[in-house]
């Protein structure tokens, strides 16, 4: 127990705490020699009538419902599309062992290569999207799937979901394969409906390991970066608090702002884990 | 009417064949017993009537309708599984009630039934548990429940009492024997234990490698088994075998010799042996009484006399057995002790002749159908 108390703290405690006590200084990527306490000045500040810090920033403001919409709908669509392809997978067919190794291809290529890959697949002029949608008929303009503000996030939702639903199939695979087999059994003689017995018994049954998988799914799309960095760049439309933070970080050079940004981004994502589970153990009858 | 007709049913697992061949027909109403060695096919038999496996061929009719090919819900079955298979996630109450549709049932109707038979099976007590809150004998009387809440045309039972202590056994199976003659319920039931066999069912099954070996009433096959086989395996302690040659033989009588030399006279038709003919000789432990003749057939000294309350097992030693000793149903009050010299005698007609093939001699004066 100790050596990995040990081990934490200085694996995840260290940065972190280095984190938060820059977000209470001024420190600059430029001079971080000499750095002063300014407080909560990163964060909120009311100074001559206007309020400054990154609380007060629209623009964060902006990175946290994009945040919310795109870990809500990708995490929400991954899990109904996963159950759906799990229980497929889950029936017995010929070729199903290829089947399922196939389906973890998308998870299995590294994200900024799937990113690209689907970059150029959407990209307006020499996409292959826009070429079948022209030639099929369905649109009559090329689209511009990335730079559109209004379809942006929803190509980055879509890329995700390819991505990371196999992921999803896995986790939902795994906790089919541990049901007890004879309860079906008992279940098909007795003649209960499929949908019955998939809402009584499959669902209930399910929902630990569906859980988990979504507690996962949810604490990883809270904090996405790559996929939206390598789409869409710095774009406002689609700006995640993650891409936000380096943004302050890296490109504004501002480590103090940056790391206030990232104190926040840690603690959003903290209180989204705590309220989830605070969800799930609520759920009436599913203390084990 | 026949409430299950089987015919020529035949089940492969891959290129292994489990069920071979099994022909039988259940009257309405008939509770019929499965028994046979672990392995031989009984789960596998109602697991194929239920629908839960597919025949490799042959043919399957409930209640006059042709069956095989219809899915399990269309064949108006219950089943109690050898593991229980219970929902775990549900109380005893619901895991009764969930084969119960709304559509059929109406709710008072499916809470009159469950108490009903949870009172019957003395589990009231135990509806709010979940399978996980449940000692293994409690669990299967739920697993019983739920299949005796419904009512089909047939009850498919899996050993359904064979993880209850000897006094419940007892009482659940007068239950189970007084359910059967209220409802006039088809029952395919199988079960390891000999004393269920004898006293519940109306007819025996015995199977040995996915084979009907016999079928009969319990009394029939217990007199009159028709091989060796089915001669071991019906009786408690079982049948005591030895090796013979044939002296002479009759339609009446059939007189052989022991490997020691003692006679011993089977009331069976002799007709198909012939003189010096090996074959085996049955003696059932209780069949065997002391006597003071010295001529006696058998005899030898005891090397265990267990004694269990109402009577004792005396283990003779004694050349040509089977398993090297003969066991005597001796009157608990006989004084035997270990090292007891004991000189046995078996009524002839009370003694079987197997021939070399271990196929049995008919009783003489009787024809079996
Ligand atoms: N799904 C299966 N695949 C392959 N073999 C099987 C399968 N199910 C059963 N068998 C085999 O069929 C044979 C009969 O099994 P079954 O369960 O019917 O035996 P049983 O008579 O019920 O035994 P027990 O008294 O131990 O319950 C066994 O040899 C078993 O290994
Ligand atoms: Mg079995």
């Amino acid at each position: 127990m100790t050596p990995m108390v040990v081990a934490l703290a200085v694996a995840a405690g260290w940065p972190l705490a280095r984190t938060v006590w820059l977000s209470f200084t001024d420190a600059t990527l430029a001079g971080p020699a000499d750095v002063a306490w300014i407080g909560f000045a990163n964060y909120l500040e009311h100074d001559a009538g206007e309020w400054y810090g990154v609380l007060a920033d629209p623009q964060w403001w902006h990175a946290v419902r994009n945040t919310l919409v795109f870990a809500v709908v990708s995490v929400g669509l991954e899990t109904m599309l996963g159950l759906a392809i799990a229980l497929a997978l889950n029936t017995p067919f010929r070729g199903r062992g290829l089947v399922r190794a196939a389906v973890l291809v998308p998870w299995a290529i590294p994200t900024v290569v799937s990113a690209k890959l689907w970059a150029w697949m959407l990209n307006d002029e020499f996409g292959i999207l826009n070429h079948v949608l022209l030639g099929l008929g369905v649109i009559s303009a090329p689209i511009a799937w990335v730079a559109n503000p209004d379809l942006a996030l929803g190509a980055v939702i879509a890329v995700d979901v390819w991505k990371t639903t196999p992921f999803m199939v896995l986790l939902i695979l795994a906790g089919l394969q541990m049901l007890p087999q004879d309860c079906y059994e008992a279940a098909r003689v007795d003649g209960v409906s499929p949908v019955k017995v998939f809402l009584r018994v499959t669902l209930p049954l399910l929902w630990p390991a569906l859980a988990v998988a979504v507690a996962f799914r949810a604490l990883d799309a809270l904090r996405i970066f790559d996929l939206v960095y390598v789409l869409t760049a710095n774009s406002t439309s689609t700006m995640s608090i993650s891409v936000y933070a380096r943004q302050q970080l890296i490109d504004f050079q501002d480590i103090g702002y940056g790391s206030a940004a990232s104190t926040l981004v840690f603690l959003t994502i903290g209180l989204a884990a705590i309220a989830y589970l605070r969800l799930v153990r609520l759920r009436p009858g599913e203390t084990a | 009417m026949a409430a299950v007709v089987l015919r020529s049913v035949t089940k492969q697992f891959g290129l292994s064949p489990v069920l071979r061949d099994i022909d039988l027909e259940v009257a309405d109403g008939e509770l019929v017993v499965l028994v046979g060695p672990s392995g031989c096919g009984k789960s596998t038999l109602l697991r194929v009537i239920a629908g839960l496996e597919e025949l490799t061929h042959g043919s399957i009719e409930i209640a006059g309708r042709r069956v095989d090919g219809l899915p399990p819900q269309e064949r108006s079955v219950a089943m109690m599984f050898q593991s229980y298979a219970l929902y775990p996630h549900m109380t005893a109450y619901q895991n009764m009630a969930f084969g119960l549709s709304l559509a059929r049932y109406d709710r008072a109707e499916i809470a009159r039934r469950v108490h009903h038979a949870a009172e019957r099976l003395q589990i009231s007590a135990l509806l709010d548990r979940k399978p996980a809150e449940l000692s293994g004998g409690q669990r299967q009387r739920v697993a019983l429940g739920r299949a005796i809440v419904r009512d089909p045309a047939v009850f498919l039972l899996d050993e359904p009492l064979s993880n209850l202590d000897a006094g419940l056994r007892a009482r659940t199976r007068l239950e189970l024997a007084k359910l059967h003659r209220e409802l006039g319920a088809t029952i395919l039931y199988v079960t390891h234990d000999q004393l269920e066999a004898m006293t519940l069912g109306q007819r025996l099954v015995v199977l040995r490698e996915g084979r009907v070996e016999q079928v009969g009433t319990p009394l029939e096959i217990y007199r009159l088994p028709r091989n060796v086989f089915v001669a071991g395996f019906i009786g408690s302690p079982a049948m005591n075998f030895l090796d013979a040659s044939v002296v002479s033989a009759d339609v009446r009588e059939v007189l052989c010799k022991l490997e020691g030399g003692a006679l011993v006279r089977a009331a069976v038709n002799g007709t198909p042996l012939h003189r010096d003919e090996r074959v085996t000789v049955g003696v059932r432990p209780e069949h065997l009484h002391q006597t003071s003749d010295p001529e006696a057939p058998l005899h030898g000294n005891v090397t265990v006399a267990e004694v269990v309350g109402e009577a004792c097992y005396a283990y003779l030693e004694i050349a040509g057995a089977r398993d090297g000793f003969v066991v005597a149903r001796l009157d608990a009050d006989t004084p035997v002790r270990a090292g007891t010299a004991l000189q046995l005698h078996a009524p002839p007609e009370r003694v079987h002749v197997f021939d070399a093939a271990g196929d049995a001699l008919e009783r003489s004066g009787m024809r079996r159908s």
